[in-house]
């Protein structure tokens, strides 16, 4: 999104402002209650503030200095927690309203009937609101107009302006027919016109389901976070235990120990909070919001949070070898003269024959021999030594093979298969040594093209696909990561295990059909694994389905996009690689949060515990060791610390825990370092600072 | 801690850790239906049950009706312990004439019996007849330890089986457990406890002259003592293989005819923690990868090792008490030294230290010494160890399942700490296995709790705790509903239980601390075996390295400390800051 990289200041301030408020509306308890976590805090601000107000009319079991100051820092642990849910959706929002922008009514031209060219159309459009097309309902649009629904393109052909959906403000070419056939409603026509079939009903297209997830209006729970939400309940239900059953204990020690006051309910609320998981209660849905938000980032929009978090278990992931582990053209490399033939004869002719040939391969073979061997690229009466009267035969799908005629001589290059035709035909041995050379090249994963001059051969040049730089190393990195890559290709076995070996996948699948995908996709299905794809054609559709993960590229057919569950708006396949990691993070991100949570509560133990029994068994003071300055600092300390620890791991949360590509044991090791031991060791001293700092300022 | 006691300790560890393997093996054929050694035997005898009772062994039960038959059979049999207890006095084999057992007390040993809790708030030998010891104690001591072994067994076969139903046969583990697990090894044990002094026998209660004259309270001189005996051997020998621990005798095995030589005393707690130690390697060994199994031994046992050590030290190091009423407590070669309160000479610090560790990390609850006499951190051990919820290896079975529920919350955290939807064992851990582990965790930490705060504010609970004016008392009340909540049955004693109050609640916290638990071990063993098994990767958290191990006993002690940390600090914590003032 566009939005994302621009002036995200100025947006900045806009959201803080708007989370500020948000962070009190959310305190309606029918919403809270969706954080039973979070609720236990709110109950227990209510409940304290009305001590409070008791204590103020006279009436207190405690100081009503400190039974206000525990309820205030109890609320604020509320809002802390709702406003970190609100900066996370007002990241989203921001987004969203600029989307709404572009989805505005629009006046459309729809066509009373079927029509295939402009002419046609004209005479049967009428003038409606967006509003009122239907799926199935045809209309027209033409240089300027904003396409008032998505749709597939029945006839025409236009260049489209996308930047309202894709931040891309390059314009891209849509036509009927093929993988380029999708509109989206919103975007602006160019140039030309074209007829376009609904596909969508209003409020149900692209655009709208875009917004309602950047929203995270439809935002629900994922499988995995409801099981996290269960996980945090039961520790919220022990702890509500603990701290009701400490009022019985406490009223029998008060008595075997003949001295002393029960344990007031104050100080037992306020236990309760600092021990129930809020730092990961609190944060819990801003995570969420926020790993969607990430993928938005990268231009990535996901239909479903599900989707983001299964992401992170991908363990297969099916690559498209063109674009994704290839760049997306093959280049000369190599000249393979036959006996009997002058390696630089058969650069020349070769250079010859793709002098016309404006495919980035004809270039390539162009370029080789001027490298290799000081041929200039000679176009047609460009140089002295250029042959007069040279007559260019392109490639058609009948010939099969390219090449140029001059002088009577004629130059052809091509496939093996064919060009073996045309030598034969011509009356002409192939030479011995041909056959090997061609198996070489298929062998090295390359492409053969003979040339020959003449109907004779000459030899063959060897195309090779170019393996992106980095690729190898990115994919070692997935296999730390326990993620197998199969690279998909429709080149034949002999190809693809070459370019599978050197790009360092570890499977392939070879002349692969969508039928072969889907049934690929199934396999691993039931062999217990997730699987993630990316696609674009119509053709991939059931396979994208298929799958637990697919990005559908934002260029790609309606089909495909309605069947994936991830659109890249960049429409780029290595995406995916990314995709995983943040998945990844989403859930290394709650997992690290929930352990520092829990962990934090040893260090409010030893804070509360002593203080809240001082009076009846003042020997446990021995247990304070951070010498907090009196129980009631060392309880409002804890109170504190664990509130502003919510606002201190916003960043965090919305980050992301760092993610690397290393195994799960040293990643188990190193989170647990942090945030398991750190989770122990940081609340001892965040307590003991702000105990300082009470004391520093009076305040107890 | 002397070096003496150190070799104890480390020998008996030695030796358990084993016999894990050749037992554990062993177990993990008889649950898969291989052949064993035995299967010439028990074979016909096993077929003969099935034919009688009209079993249909390949029968493949879900996990719902698995635990419609788990609760059936145990209800059944807690019916039959109520009805007998009542009746024993129209029975036979009541040679004392003993009268018909009240109905609190009847129902409060019914369920303990049936829940392998064993609780015991009578005295063994002035009330209960021959035939109910037999009858109905000891059935129960065998089919409520076979009961946890099946159920854990379900829950393996969830790990093991994938996309099907069905989680084996309750009725065909129920007999394979007692047949050809329980059933020899008490046998053979039994024999074994017999040759050091351990009396069986139905003959009625001995009265012997006296060696040296005593005289009583009122001044009499007594010369003549009543020696209880009966049929004890072939009872103690399952007590302690099926961690049940109710005694024969009411002192338990602190009595010379229930435990009479240093070598019953060894053997009596190698048995108890031998078949929860096996079971993790028949666990490992049925999942295919024994080291996952040895895995949970080890945290088992790293956690045993460092509370035996505290409680060792503990009441090796003495009472400031005694030593300012002059007792020496310095040890020597001829003095055990440390607090010999409450301890049997024979035994000393070490084996009694080291006792109350294994009884209570196994849910046994048999005692040979006065728990209520330990110095507050000795006390502190075995409830704390009841209070993880019995799974420092715990009951036969319930400990382990009781430690995979454990588990099962560790690698849930650990797995998104990785980044990966959590998966044990190949099985993803998903929102209604955290329901049900979380329940496992939770109930017994509420019985606990909510049990002891009735009973510290009520005047029927207040009643009976003799020991008022500081924190023992509670630490009393906390220790017999630490014990009933999981399922234990150790007693710190000192408080009076035998009564109304005590009997009801603790029997309805047994009662719920077993069955609530069987039903959602079985939940998960019934989701379980629904799913997919996830290959292994390198992506996957290995569950069986030392740090997997670190991590589980960081969960395990974390969720333990956090729930009773601040009970403890009004009981034995305090107490023993006040000891050692």
């Amino acid at each position: 999104m566009t939005i994302q990289t621009k002036k995200p200041t100025t947006y900045g301030r806009e959201i803080y402002q708007r989370a500020i408020v948000e962070s009190f509306t959310k305190l309606n308890p029918r919403w809270m209650v969706r954080n039973p976590v979070m609720f236990v805090v709110e109950v227990g601000s209510v409940l304290t503030t009305a001590l409070w107000i008791q204590a103020l009319i006279g009436q207190g079991e405690a100081h009503t200095g400190f039974i206000g100051a525990i309820a205030l820092w109890l609320w604020f642990t509320v809002l802390f927690a709702n406003f970190s849910e609100a900066i996370a959706e007002g990241r989203g929002k921001a987004q969203a309203e600029s989307l709404r922008k572009a989805r505005q009514d629009t006046p459309a031209k729809k066509l009373r009937g079927p029509a295939t060219d402009l002419q046609s159309a004209l005479s049967k459009t009428e003038v409606v609101s967006s509003t009122a097309l239907r799926k199935d309902d045809l209309f027209l649009v033409e240089t300027g107009d904003i396409m008032p629904a998505d749709g597939e393109i029945v006839a025409g052909i236009a260049s489209v302006d996308e930047s309202a959906v894709t931040g891309e403000s390059a314009p891209v070419v849509r036509e009927a027919g093929g993988d380029r056939s999708a509109v989206t409603g919103g975007t602006r026509l160019l140039s030309d016109w074209l007829i376009i079939r609904v596909s969508a009903d209003p409020g149900q297209g692209f655009l709208d389901r875009m917004i309602s997830m950047v929203e995270g209006a439809k935002r629900q729970k994922t499988p995995n976070e409801i099981a996290l939400n269960i996980l945090l309940a039961g520790f919220t239900i022990i702890f509500l235990v603990v701290c009701a059953t400490l009022l019985p204990y406490s009223l029998y020690s008060v008595n075997a120990a003949g001295q002393g006051a029960a344990i007031t309910i104050t100080v037992l609320v306020a236990l309760l909070v600092c021990l129930i998981p809020t730092t990961i209660g609190g944060l819990l849905s801003a995570i969420g919001i926020a790993g969607m938000d990430r993928m938005i980032q990268r231009n990535v929009i996901a239909m479903s949070g599900r989707a983001v978090e299964a992401a992170g278990d991908v363990d297969v992931l099916l690559l498209d070898k063109t674009g994704t582990i290839t760049l997306g053209n093959r280049q000369a490399v190599e000249f393979i003269a036959v006996d009997g033939v002058d390696v630089k004869d058969l650069a020349e002719a070769a250079q010859l024959a793709s002098l016309a040939d404006e495919t980035p391969e004809g270039r390539s073979i162009v370029v080789l021999a001027k490298d290799k061997f000081g041929l200039r690229g000679r176009t047609i009466g460009a140089s002295d030594d250029a042959p007069e009267g040279m007559h260019f035969v392109p490639f058609t799908a009948q010939t099969r093979m390219s090449g140029v005629n001059f002088d009577g001589t004629t130059i052809r290059k091509g496939a093996p298969d064919t060009m073996t035709e045309l030598i034969q035909s011509g009356g002409n041995k192939v030479p011995s040594d041909l056959k090997p050379a061609v198996e070489y090249i298929a062998r090295m994963g390359g492409t053969p093209l003979i040339v020959a001059k003449n109907n004779k051969a000459l030899g063959v040049i060897h195309l090779k696909d170019i393996v992106k730089g980095g690729i190898k190393e990115r994919f070692a990195q997935l296999r730390k990561m326990g993620i197998k890559t199969v690279m998909i290709t429709g080149d034949n076995p002999l190809t693809a295990a070459a370019i599978a070996a050197e790009a360092g996948v570890d499977d392939f699948l070879a002349q692969a059909t969508p039928e072969m995908k889907l049934k690929l996709i199934r396999e691993y299905q039931a062999g217990g694994r997730l699987v993630a794809m990316t696609g674009d054609g119509t053709n991939d559709a059931p396979a994208l389905a298929q799958a637990d993960v697919a990005v559908a590229m934002n260029t790609g057919t309606q089909p495909a996009r309605e069947a994936a569950n991830m659109v890249d708006l960049d429409s780029n396949p290595t995406k995916l690689l990314e995709i995983v990691e943040i998945g990844k993070q989403l859930l290394m991100t709650r997992g690290a949060l929930t352990t520092f949570s829990i962990a934090n509560d040893v260090a409010k133990y030893f804070a509360i515990i002593p203080a809240a029994f001082a009076s009846t068994y003042p020997i446990l003071g021995t247990l304070n060791f951070m010498r907090l300055a009196t129980p009631e600092s060392a309880i409002l300390s804890a109170v504190i610390f664990n509130a502003v620890i919510i606002i201190a791991l916003i960043p965090l949360a919305l980050r992301g825990v760092p993610y690397r590509a290393v195994g799960a044991a040293q990643l188990l090791r190193d989170n647990l370092l942090i945030y398991g031991l750190g989770g122990i060791i940081v609340p001892f001293i965040g307590i003991k600072l702000i105990d300082m700092l009470l004391v520093l300022l009076h305040l107890i | 801690m002397t070096l003496n006691s150190l070799f104890q300790i480390i020998f008996y560890i030695v030796v358990l850790l084993l016999l894990a393997k050749p037992l554990g093996s062993f177990m993990a054929k008889v649950y898969q239906g291989e052949h064993t050694f035995l299967d010439r035997v028990l074979g016909p005898v096993e077929r003969f049950i099935y034919r009688v009772s009209g079993v249909k062994a390949d029968e493949d039960m879900n996990w719902k009706t698995y635990a419609v038959a788990v609760i059936l059979f145990n209800i059944l049999g807690l019916l039959a312990v109520y009805a007998v207890q009542r009746l024993q006095v129209f029975l036979p084999l009541n040679p004392q004439g003993l009268g018909a057992i009240t109905p609190d007390s009847s129902w409060n040993t019914a369920v303990s019996f049936a829940s392998n809790t064993n609780w015991q708030g009578y005295g063994g030998e002035v009330t209960m007849s021959y035939l109910t010891q037999m009858l109905s104690l000891n059935v129960q001591n065998f089919v409520s330890a076979a009961t946890g072994m099946a159920v854990l067994v379900a829950l393996i076969r969830g790990f093991v089986r994938h996309t099907s139903k069905g989680i084996g046969n309750f009725w065909v583990d129920l007999t394979r457990s007692t047949l050809y697990i329980l059933l020899p090894l008490s046998i053979v044990l039994a024999l074994a406890l017999v040759s050091q002094g351990v009396v069986q026998t139905f003959s009625e209660y001995k009265t012997v002259v006296l060696v040296q004259p005593v005289t009583d309270a009122n001044g009499n001189v007594v010369t003549k003592q009543v020696l209880a005996v009966g049929p004890a051997a072939s009872q103690i020998a399952i007590k302690q293989l099926g961690t049940n621990g109710g005694g024969f005798f009411n002192v338990n095995s602190a009595h010379p005819f229930e435990n009479s030589t240093p070598f019953s005393n060894s053997l009596e707690m190698l048995s108890i923690l031998l078949i929860p130690a096996a079971l993790c390697y028949t666990f490992g060994k049925m999942v295919g990868d024994a080291r996952q199994g040895w895995a949970i031994l080890i945290t088992m046992t790293i956690i045993f090792v460092a509370f035996i050590g505290l409680a060792v030290w503990s009441e090796q190091a003495g009472n400031p008490a005694f030593t300012k009423m002059g007792i020496d407590q310095v040890q020597t070669n001829v003095n055990p030294g440390g607090n010999m309160e409450g301890k049997e000479t024979r035994f000393g610090i070490a084996n009694s230290a080291l006792w109350a560790a294994v009884t209570t990390a196994a849910s046994n609850g048999s005692v040979n010494a006065m728990h209520d006499s330990f110095m507050p951190l000795g006390g502190l051990v075995p409830m704390f160890l009841m209070q993880l919820g019995e799974i420092i290896f715990g009951g036969v079975g319930s400990g382990l399942y009781g430690m995979l529920a454990f588990v099962i919350v560790a690698v849930f955290i650990s797995g998104l700490m990785v980044g990966r939807t959590p998966e044990y064992l190949g099985k993803k851990i998903e929102a209604y296995e955290m329901k049900m582990a979380s329940l496992m965790i939770l109930i017994p930490i509420l019985l606990a709790k909510v049990g002891t705060a009735i009973a510290v504010v009520t005047a029927a609970g207040l009643a009976t705790i003799y020991n008022t004016g500081g924190p023992h008392g509670f630490s009393e009340v906390l220790y017999a509903f630490s014990s009933a909540a999981n399922n234990n049955g150790s007693a710190f004693a000192g408080l009076g239980a035998n009564n109304p109050f005590y009997n009801t609640a603790l029997g309805i916290c047994m009662f719920f601390a077993r069955y609530w638990l069987i039903v959602p071990v079985l939940a998960i063993a019934g989701s379980l075996v629904q799913k997919k098994k996830v290959p292994a990767s390198s992506g996957t958290l290995p569950t069986h390295t030392p740090l997997f191990i670190v991590w589980l006993i960081g969960v395990i002690m974390i969720v333990g400390a956090l729930s009773f940390i601040p009970a403890l600090a009004l009981g034995p914590i305090v107490e023993h800051l006040m000891v050692f003032k």
